[in-house]
């Protein structure tokens, strides 16, 4: 265990006018470590991935990565660049090829060579088993190609921390597992990563940690075994049962 | 009168003043296509303006947009022909036309653009911030090549529009193709033949212009753009 976090959060709060959405929450993720929130739906998870990156402003709190202080920093962009974000509608550029989606973040923003970002852009597209799409664009794939370019293109930019904001909530069934797959792959690879989704396989099987969120609040947190099989909240066995209900555990 | 419109006068008004009918199809392209450019030009960086800009580069765009727009073009023509020269700013027919038709073609861009630089999701904002992408940045690789896609089929309408519109060039005496239809026909009185020959010209080269466009459009056409639905 690394003595200090790479990413910490302390007591984040935020509403959006009357309706307060975070309301103190604080955890924090070492190094390699993959964490994934759960919770209803309107409680908040993805304003904390917002946050992180500063989609959102948060109106108080600190998080931290690393030794930068997030919420207080003036080079929001420096920071971006180091945390990589898919999101639940893709968010590719429509204009653009696959290869070049891949590369836009290193070529503008990181100012690297157009060869070697093609080359970085390629070994990432390799990496989500993409190859020989470099040349299509976002129209002409299927949405789980669509969002394993995202994850591409955020990894091309070599970052130290991965969020997922439910990748896989935009996608027919058949084609969630790709995209899981990849995802499970990076965590196998110690990327950092903090995952909101409610595919609770995924969760059970690839996570170090759960975090279960309600009304903005976190009622439970643990590894997936414990919040399994003891969880301490009934509210918390409730919405896990209902969760493995609804989708089933072996979608992961 | 069907006769007259049978008759062989037409050809030969048409034979013996081709040079003179050429001399003024030029001047129309020309006039077209530099207000075209320039007007497109100036109509990006005012629909940027409108968009982005801060609040009194905005009000000022919004302003002169709709100063434009909301006056007729030719008493636009007039003022800048016939209201400026007291004032000490005395411009040719031919700089007025070319001056007139973009700052005219400029407003009318700014508006096709903004509304396609509007249509680009949120999402894309979303995505280019999560990048580390500056917001001109974002504008100019993201948000503007997108929104010229959008606005393409909008530009070229005008295109086809602003051959036959350049007509108006006419009323300041320009010597574009409906003036010189009006002086040949001036010195022969034979003005219902010769402006028949005239919209035979216009009707050819919008037809033409028409045909090349699409081709062109189609040529550089993406998938998701265009005649496709919008992703």
């Amino acid at each position: 265990m690394p003595d200090k976090p790479l990413l910490e959060i302390k007591n984040l709060k935020k509403s959006f006018g009357d309706n307060l959405v975070l309301d103190g929450i604080s955890f924090s993720l070492n190094g390699g470590e993959t964490k994934v929130i759960i919770g209803p739906s309107g409680t908040g998870k993805s304003t904390i991935l917002k946050s992180i990156n500063r989609l959102v402003e948060p109106d108080d709190g600190e998080i931290w990565l690393e030794d930068t202080e997030i919420i207080s920093c003036r080079h929001i962009n420096a920071i971006r660049q180091q945390i990589g974000y898919v999101f639940q509608d893709f968010g590719l550029f429509h204009h653009l090829t696959v290869l070049k989606n891949v590369m836009i973040g290193l070529t503008r923003v990181k100012k690297i060579p157009k060869e070697e970002a093609m080359k970085k852009a390629r070994y990432q597209l390799d990496r989500v088993g993409l190859s020989g799409t470099e040349h299509q664009y976002p129209a002409q794939l299927s949405g789980g190609q669509k969002q394993r370019v995202a994850i591409a293109r955020a990894l091309a930019m070599e970052p130290k921390l991965m969020l997922f904001d439910e990748p896989t909530s935009a996608l027919d069934p058949e084609l969630i597992g790709e995209v899981l797959t990849v995802m499970k792959e990076l965590a196998d690879s110690k990327m950092t990563m903090l995952v909101v989704t409610h595919e609770m396989g995924f969760a059970r099987s690839v996570s170090d940690e759960i975090i279960f969120i309600e009304k903005g609040s976190i009622v439970e947190q643990g590894p997936p075994e414990k919040m399994f099989r003891h969880p301490v909240h009934d509210r918390t066995k409730e919405f896990l049962f209902k969760l493995e209900d609804l989708y089933g555990e072996g979608s992961g | 009168m069907f006769s007259s419109l049978t008759d062989f006068m037409i050809v030969d008004i048409f034979v013996s003043h081709f040079g003179q009918l050429m001399e003024g199809l030029k001047f129309t392209f020309q006039l077209t296509i530099v207000s075209m450019i320039c007007g497109t030009t100036l109509g990006v960086l005012l629909a940027l303006g409108r968009t982005f800009g801060k609040k009194p580069v905005s009000w000022l765009c919004t302003a002169y947009i709709e100063l434009i727009r909301g006056t007729p073009m030719l008493a636009q023509l007039f003022i800048l022909y016939f209201a400026l020269p007291p004032y000490g700013i005395k411009l040719s027919a031919v700089t007025v036309a070319y001056l007139g038709f973009t700052l005219n073609v400029a407003a009318y861009q700014a508006e096709y653009t903004r509304g396609s630089i509007e249509a680009v999701g949120e999402d894309q904002f979303k995505a280019a911030a999560s990048l580390g992408m500056g917001h001109w940045q974002t504008v100019f690789y993201v948000v503007l090549p997108q929104a010229v896609r959008w606005s393409i089929p909008a530009w070229t309408n005008e295109f086809i529009y602003l051959l036959k519109f350049t007509s108006l060039a006419y009323m300041i005496g320009a010597p574009d193709l409906l003036t010189q239809g009006k002086l040949i026909a001036s010195r022969n009185y034979q003005f219902f033949r010769v402006y028949l020959i005239v919209g035979i010209i216009y009707l050819v080269i919008v037809l033409a212009a028409t045909w090349i466009i699409g081709k062109i459009e189609k040529k550089i056409e993406i998938p998701g753009f265009g005649h496709q639905k919008r992703p």
